[in-house]
């Protein structure tokens, strides 16, 4: 990837701050979202829910699907690889995808490395549950950051920790004395260059997006509040008993955080939300967050 | 007091603030109607176009802006703005639908066929410009009063009328602060600073108008 190609690909992220990204599993509820006022879509074959209720081996989607999906919206559309699988990559950049999700919602292929982002032309985003986490990937070459969360449980909890965690690690840097940072880089693990435009910025360098857990409108308003600069939605539109209602009130949320009235009025009367797990409830194994590093 | 404001519902609100704050041009968000109040121009930024329709119907901006502009106001749409004034949109229905010409949404392909150009704009700088095109719309007819301003391989990138300009590129995303000054003339603000190009810009400026709380 080119600097310049590096930096496009981080504009597009740009063009969706203030918005929500849905997971949606066919070209209907592509349309549906479209309609919500989605600012893209993760094609995907199951959402996370049914991921983590199925179990087995979660791999990239079939291309058939995903193609399916970018024919019937105009918005961006994303896709997901396994953590490390730089042939599914491969694949999704072929099939020219808007943005690529190396995602810890699929099965990991490589447990000890990621993927070689720089070696791509088409856009990555990564998960992230702390500092060390998102300077990695962008050292890496992701052009967009998302907190992991805990993906397919209707439960903003995790997302809420590794926000809170990534911003109070943002201010200890911002406020370290720069020859302090080298030393703090090294017992971090934290990558110095990414690190030095962290403590420049006072945040990341790219788009941050709240994502994993996200089921309700206040859910929403609540990561934008914390500080993130849009929304991924996944289980918890198509998972919930009215989506096109929920997926709008969920947009308006994002844009109208800081407003308690509006999104009171859109949370309204949108009926049942989707099923919540506890996270204490979730052996170890089976947490998604878990996974990568 | 004049000022120009940015239309804040969703997209690159913030790299539009940094290029008016480069400029010393007074700014402003534009969430509800009451932040019409007292501007003379507001931009309709990138983003996309069927979440800021959505949006600009959910609040009555829509109604709002357009009598806002047979009043006078003027309009800058880029990207997804551009969308949202164009009468007529292939394929869908249109939005604002402010500015008589026709546009195609998306119409280079995927984020793999982005790409960066520069080029002269006569009527805009006297030096070729850099542009920026995501996902980028192609204006394919223009109406009755208005005029090209940048026509490209067969379609038009930029174009304007009395009240309204749209470009389908982002000089938000660039170091130049040509289109901005331009426009901040249309609004009839005078630009202070001669310089057409932000030497302090960098593609990660936008980060000082979007901190962590």
């Amino acid at each position: 990837m080119t600097a310049e190609r590096l930096v496009l690909n981080a504009q597009l992220a740009q063009m969706l701050k203030g918005g929500v990204i849905m997971d949606v599993t066919t070209p209907e509820q592509a349309g549906i979202a479209e309609e919500a006022g989605a600012v893209a879509v993760m094609a995907l074959e199951r959402v996370p829910a049914d991921i983590r209720k199925e179990g087995g081996v979660a791999r990239m989607s079939d291309p058939g699907l995903i193609r399916a999906i970018q024919a019937a919206v105009s918005i961006p559309v994303m896709a997901k690889v396994r953590i490390g699988h730089f042939v599914e990559a491969q694949l999704l950049e072929a099939l020219k995808i808007d943005y690529i999700d190396e995602s810890e919602v699929l099965t990991p292929a490589d447990e000890e490395s990621h993927i070689d982002k720089t070696r791509f032309s088409i856009p990555f985003v990564c998960g992230a549950r702390n500092l060390g986490e998102a300077c990695r990937r962008i050292a890496e070459g992701a052009a967009m950051i998302r907190t992991k969360g805990e993906a397919g449980t209707g439960n903003v909890v995790e997302a809420v920790r590794h926000m809170r965690t990534m911003n109070r690690e943002i201010r200890t840097i911002r406020d370290l004395p720069r020859e302090e940072l080298t030393g703090f880089c090294r017992d971090q693990g934290l990558p110095y260059e990414v690190a030095l435009k962290v403590r420049e910025a006072g945040r990341l360098p790219v788009v941050n997006f709240a994502a994993g857990g996200i089921a309700t409108p206040a859910d929403a308003a609540l990561m934008m509040q914390l500080g993130c600069d849009g929304v991924f939605v996944g289980s918890g539109i198509f998972k919930s008993s009215d989506p096109a209602r929920r997926a709008a009130a969920i947009v308006q949320a994002t844009t109208y955080a800081d407003d308690p009235e509006k999104v009171l009025e859109v949370s309204a009367g949108l009926g049942e939300p989707m099923a919540g797990i506890e996270i204490p409830t979730i052996p170890q194994e089976a947490r998604l967050a878990e996974r990568g590093w | 007091m004049s000022g120009i404001g940015v239309l804040d519902l969703q997209g690159g609100v913030v790299e539009h603030l940094e290029h008016l704050a480069a400029l010393g041009v007074p700014a402003s968000r534009v969430k509800g109607a009451k932040d019409l109040d007292g501007l003379t121009g507001l931009i309709l930024p990138g983003g996309e176009s069927t979440c800021l329709t959505r949006l600009l119907h959910g609040c009555g901006l829509d109604r709002e802006i357009a009598e806002r502009c047979h009043a006078g106001l003027k309009l800058w749409g880029t990207c997804a703005g551009a969308i949202l004034l164009a009468r007529e949109v292939v394929g869908e229905v249109a939005s604002l639908g402010l500015m008589d010409i026709r546009i195609q949404r998306n119409a280079f392909g995927s984020q793999l066929d982005s790409f960066n150009l520069t080029v002269a704009v006569p009527a805009v700088a006297p030096e070729p410009i850099p542009l920026t095109f995501i996902r980028a719309p192609k204006i394919l007819r223009l109406g009755q009063g208005v005029s090209p301003l940048l026509e490209i391989d067969g379609y038009c990138a930029a174009a304007e009328d009395r009240n309204s300009l749209v470009t389908v590129f982002h000089p938000e995303l660039t170091p130049s602060l040509a289109f901005h000054r331009y426009f901040a003339g249309k609004c009839g603000i005078p630009v202070p600073i001669p310089r057409i190009a932000s030497a302090a810009w960098q593609a990660d400026s936008w980060v000082g108008y979007a901190p962590i709380p």
